[in-house]
C-alpha cells in the first residue's frame, strides 16, 4: 500500500542539557512511515515517546530537537513556524495518548470536545459538527451516542474513554496517527476490541499509524514494521511477523525473559545489557 | 493451609453499596502458590486485601477465611502480622519517600521486637540481590525494579509464611519482570513460602503458580490447576475468551468476543 512515504525521519536526535550533563533521550533515529501501522517498541526510557513527540514539535523547551530531515508530506517540520505546526496537529498528524482520565478535558462534555476537534480544521457549522461528532461517536461502536456526546469524561468506563480519544483524533481525518501507548490502561479483551476498531478506520482511510507500546508480542501482532528502540536508538527493524526470529541481543533478550502460558516453573532467562547496544545503531 | 469459605466483601451501606465480593471461595496448600486472575473491577485485589485483614475497617467481610486453625475475622494478631505478609502493585507508592531504605526494612523488625535489626536489614537487602550500600539511600535514588526488591525485602525480614502478592511485577519493564519473578521464585523455594498472587497477566500467573481462580464480577467464575490453563483447556467461556486475547491481537477473533 505504502506509495511515497508520509513522513520522512534522518538522523532524529532530542538531547536534554542536565546539570549531571547532556542526555541524549533520542540518539540519531531514522526512519519511513507509508500507509502503515509501525511499531516503535522499548523498555522505558528507551526514547520511544520522545521520538513520537518530536515529529510534533511537543519537546518542551528544555529539550533540544535536531535532525537531518523531519519531512511530512513536504514540509519541513524542523524549521516549520509555529503556525504551520498548528495547522498540523490534531488537524494532519495526530496523538492518541495512553490515560483518558488525563487526556480528556474533565470540565468539557465529551461532544463538545470532539466538535472542537473537528470545527478547529474546518470551517464546518455547529450542526455539521454535531452531526459528524455523533457519526464519529457511532464509528467507534459505542452504542449510545447521544448519551456519550452529552456524558462527561468521568461518567464513562477507560474503555469508553480511550474509543473517545480515537473518535476526537480520527474526526478531522488526519494522514498521520501517533498513538503513545494508546490501550495499555486498558483490560486485555478492551484493548485488543478498541484496538480493532482503531485498525478499521486506519484501513479505510488509509492513515498510517505510529504505535508505541512496550508490549513486544501486541506489536508484533498488530502492526506490519517494527523499530526495537534502546537508550536511544533503534537497534533493530524488521517486519512485524518476523519479530519473533529478532537477532538483536537485546530484541533477543526482551522476547525471551517474557513468561510463557506453556512455559515451566523454571527461572526466566534474565536480559545481559551490554554497554555497546548504546553506542552501535541498527545492525 | 489457608482456606477461604464464602466469602462476601459489601463496601458501603443501603443503596449506595457497593458487593465487591460474592461467595468465593478456595484453598491454598502449604508450599504452594495460588493465583486470582480477573480483569480490573472483578474484585481480585479485595479478597486479598480480605485475607490480609485490611479491609475489616471500610467493608462488611462475611464467610469464613482460616489460616490452619485460626479464624480470621476483624482485627488481626500480632502473630498473624508476622505469618502474613503483603507486596503491594506500585513500587512507586508503597515506599515512603522521607524514609531511608534501612528505615523502611527496620520498622517491621522493630514492630515485632526482633533483635539484631541491623544484620537483619543486611541480611534482607542481600536475599533480594541488593548490598548494603543501598541502606542509606531514599526511595527515589533507586530503579522500579529496586524498589520493588526492597519490597520484598520488607515483607521477609520477619520471616513470613505466607506473602500476599498484589500485581507485583505490573509496573516494571519485562526485562526487570523476569528478575523479579525469579526473585520472588528462589526466596519461595529457600524459606518454604505460601504466595497468594493477584494478577491480570495469565502468562504470569502459569508461571509461578501450581493453580488458581479467574474472577468476574466479584465471583469465581473457575478454579483450575495451571496444566489446565496451559493444555487451553477451561471450562468456562469466559476463561476462554481472556486467554485467547491474551495470546494478541487476531482481528478475527475479536469480532467473536462476547460481553460477559
Amino acid at each position: 500500500m505504502s506509495d511515497q512515504p508520509l513522513l520522512m525521519v534522518e538522523d532524529l536526535r532530542v538531547t536534554y542539557d542536565t546539570p549531571t550533563g547532556i542526555v541524549r533521550a533520542v540518539d540519531g533515529v531514522s526512519f519511513e512511515l507509508g500507509r502503515e501501522k509501525l511499531g516503535i517498541v522499548g523498555e522505558s526510557g528507551s526514547g520511544k515517546s520522545q521520538t513520537g513527540r518530536a515529529i510534533l514539535g511537543l519537546i518542551d523547551r528544555r529539550g533540544r530537537v535536531d535532525a537531518k530531515r523531519l519531512e511530512f508530506d513536504g514540509i519541513d517540520l524542523t524549521s516549520a513556524g509555529e503556525d504551520t505546526m498548528r495547522t498540523i496537529r490534531g488537524g494532519r498528524i495526530s496523538m492518541i495518548m495512553q490515560d483518558p482520565k488525563y487526556s480528556l478535558n474533565p470540565v468539557m462534555t465529551i461532544g463538545a470536545q470532539i466538535e472542537e476537534a473537528f470545527t478547529i480544521h474546518s470551517d464546518a457549522s455547529a450542526k455539521e459538527a454535531r452531526k459528524r461528532t455523533l457519526e464519529m461517536l457511532g464509528a467507534v461502536r459505542i452504542r449510545n451516542p447521544e448519551r456519550v456526546y452529552k456524558a462527561y469524561p468521568h461518567e464513562v468506563s477507560g474503555g469508553m474513554g480511550q474509543r473517545v480519544m480515537i473518535a476526537m483524533m480520527m474526526i478531522p481525518e488526519p494522514d498521520i496517527i501517533i498513538a503513545d501507548e494508546p490501550t495499555s490502561a486498558l483490560d486485555v479483551t478492551v484493548q485488543l476490541q478498541v484496538l480493532a476498531i482503531l485498525d478499521d478506520m486506519l484501513t479505510r482511510r488509509g492513515t498510517g499509524l505510529i504505535f508505541i507500546s512496550h508490549d513486544l508480542s501486541l506489536v508484533a501482532s498488530f502492526c506490519d514494521r517494527v523499530l526495537v528502540m534502546y537508550a536511544g536508538r533503534v537497534v533493530e527493524a524488521c517486519a512485524a511477523n518476523d519479530l519473533v526470529n529478532a537477532r538483536h541481543p537485546y530484541t533477543r533478550g526482551l522476547l525471551d525473559c517474557l513468561p510463557r502460558l506453556e512455559g515451566g516453573h523454571g527461572d526466566l532467562p534474565v536480559l545481559k545489557r551490554d554497554p555497546t547496544w548504546a553506542t552501535t545503531g541498527e545492525r | 493451609m489457608i482456606s477461604v469459605e464464602d466469602l462476601n466483601v459489601v463496601f458501603g451501606r443501603g443503596a449506595k453499596s457497593f458487593h465487591a465480593v460474592r461467595n468465593v471461595s478456595f484453598e491454598v496448600a502449604r508450599g504452594q502458590s495460588f493465583g486470582l486472575v480477573g480483569e480490573s473491577g472483578s474484585g481480585k485485589t479485595t479478597v486479598l486485601r480480605a485475607l490480609g485483614g485490611l479491609v475489616d475497617r471500610v467493608a462488611d467481610v462475611d464467610g469464613t477465611m482460616t489460616l490452619e486453625k485460626e479464624v480470621l475475622i476483624g482485627k488481626r494478631s500480632r502473630a498473624f502480622r508476622r505469618r502474613v505478609q503483603m507486596v503491594f502493585q506500585d513500587p512507586y507508592g508503597s515506599l515512603h519517600p522521607r524514609h531511608t531504605i534501612d528505615a523502611i526494612l527496620s520498622e517491621p523488625a522493630r514492630v515485632h521486637r526482633l533483635d539484631r535489626i541491623k544484620e537483619r536489614v543486611v541480611t534482607a537487602l542481600e536475599e533480594v540481590g541488593l548490598d548494603a550500600s543501598y541502606r542509606f539511600r531514599y526511595p527515589h535514588q533507586i530503579s522500579g525494579g529496586q524498589r520493588q526488591r526492597v519490597s520484598v525485602a520488607r515483607a521477609l525480614i520477619i520471616e513470613p509464611d505466607i506473602v500476599l502478592l498484589d500485581e507485583p511485577t505490573s509496573a516494571l519493564d519485562v526485562s526487570v519482570q523476569a528478575e523479579v519473578l525469579n526473585l520472588l521464585m528462589r526466596l519461595k523455594h529457600e524459606h518454604g513460602l505460601t504466595y497468594v498472587l493477584v494478577s491480570h497477566n495469565l502468562a504470569v500467573v502459569a508461571h509461578m503458580c501450581e493453580s488458581l481462580a479467574v474472577m468476574k464480577d466479584g465471583e469465581v467464575v473457575e478454579t483450575m490447576s495451571v496444566e489446565q490453563l496451559r493444555s487451553h483447556q477451561p471450562e468456562q467461556p469466559y476463561t476462554r475468551q481472556l486467554l485467547t486475547a491474551s495470546l494478541g491481537y487476531d482481528r478475527a477473533a475479536i469480532d467473536l468476543f462476547e460481553e460477559y
